[in-house]
């Protein structure tokens, strides 16, 4: 791979932002993202766990074999995530109740398996490592993006702080399920009319998806 | 066996908190998978047999083997594994003895080990305490509000696709833009359940 170090970086908080561009791990992006305190704490924990699974699977990827990969890597982020999730329930109690269910599913978001089968089994460790920093920056940012248009406009307050005006006038939908569909389609639609040269992904679709071969689908059997 | 409370397990999985319009569980192949017809059915028959066997083997596991033991930390690893693990065996057995569903059924059965709904159906259950047989009723709520949510939207979106959006809302945007227009109708089932036995 040609790429230096910085653009490994920096690439997937822009140019191959997983949810803004990528389009993955939708599940978690919409439902987490009406407070931006929460989409905070779901971007550091998902980020955690992407540093943890890119880590070792790069470490072991002369060991694993090919066959069985994917549920090795099951495993590996299954564990990061409940390492991930006892810490929030032992120091960040509220955060926790607020994840609520998708704390777990951390274990399934698909953008740990994509980052994991496309760049952590075939690169070194200190790429793998520069890889999950920035898909995950690029992941807590585009959850704070979503939450704040969403607490700002929803429930008046941003960061739990009242806005002036705002917090009198709040427009329910934003912080109903509908809300986090409108806001992300908008935000998809700006991405869509800056990145007009570049590729970017217009339909949503299991073939197209770069996690599909976590999923099983393009599995050896 | 108190009746109500399995229907009202039921009404609120199926229509007031719909796992994909009103939870954002199973969003990916919500969108990805109901372009037509016969693929969205396929889905949504897919994620309601798998949710219906995954909570019927995970509750046993969890109440047998895991409180039992004091593993209950182990939840998130084992269940991910047991589904796993699952959906190949069903792949093999309808293989063999059911090829007429597996034709149907086959192509979306890998697909559900990453598949956030059906790993979150088994959590839920034991989260709220259910006992075996009304974790059993809320799987199957689980996956027929999938599958209804899955068919309803691939009417909604071939109407779509003869619109014309501006460009930049061409593909995801406008399916997302549906999307939250068929969750708004949900919110019309807000209310259903405290009225259900008045």
């Amino acid at each position: 791979m040609k790429t230096d170090k910085k653009s490994i970086l920096t690439r997937g908080i822009i140019k191959e932002n997983p949810v803004l561009v990528l389009v993955l791990g939708l599940c978690p992006a919409l439902a987490v993202s009406t407070q931006a305190e929460n989409a905070i704490g779901m971007g550091l924990a998902t980020t955690f766990v992407l540093l943890g699974s890119n880590v070792v699977i790069s470490l072991l990827r002369n060991i694993i074999p090919g066959r069985t990969r994917i549920p090795c890597y099951i495993v590996l982020i299954a564990s990061f995530t409940v390492l991930a999730k006892m810490a929030i329930e032992a120091y960040a109690y509220p955060l926790y109740q607020a994840l609520g269910i998708f704390l777990p599913l951390i274990a399934v978001n698909c953008i740990i398996f994509a980052r994991a089968e496309m760049f952590a089994n075939r690169n070194n460790v200190l790429d793998s490592v520069l890889d999950a920093l920035g898909s995950g920056a690029g992941f807590t940012l585009a959850l704070l993006a979503i939450a704040s248009i969403r607490e700002i406009f929803g429930s008046g307050t941003w960061f739990g702080l009242e806005l002036p005006w705002l917090a009198d006038n709040n427009i329910m939908i934003f912080s109903l399920a509908p809300g986090g569909f409108i806001v992300f389609a908008c935000l998809l639609a700006i991405v869509n009319k800056i990145s007009k040269d570049r590729k970017v992904r217009t339909e949503h679709d299991c073939t197209s998806c770069p996690a599909a071969v976590a999923c099983g689908k393009r599995n050896e059997r | 066996m108190d009746f109500r409370a399995l229907v009202i397990i039921m009404m609120s999985a199926v229509l007031v908190n719909n796992y994909v319009l009103r939870q954002f569980l199973g969003v990916c192949p919500f969108l990805g998978v109901s372009k037509d017809l016969k693929s969205s059915v396929g889905m949504g028959l897919a994620v309601m047999f798998v949710m219906l066997m995954a909570a019927s083997v995970t509750w046993p596991i969890q109440v047998f083997l895991l409180d039992a033991n004091g593993l209950d930390f182990m939840q998130t690893v084992v269940f991910i594994l047991v589904i796993a693990s699952m959906v190949q065996l069903v792949e093999v057995v309808l293989k063999r003895f059911l090829p007429a569903l597996f034709a149907s059924l086959g192509v979306y059965l890998p697909l559900m080990t990453t598949n956030c709904a059906v790993l979150a159906v088994t959590i839920s259950n034991i989260n709220n305490g259910y006992t075996y047989i009304e974790a059993l009723v809320s799987a199957l709520g689980a996956g027929l509000g999938f599958f209804i949510a899955m068919v309803i939207f691939t009417g909604v979106r071939s109407q779509v696709a003869a619109a014309d959006p501006p460009e930049a809302f061409k593909g995801i945007p406008i399916t997302l833009i549906s999307a939250a227009i068929l969750s708004l109708a949900f919110f019309g089932f807000d209310g259903v359940i405290e009225n259900l036995f008045r």
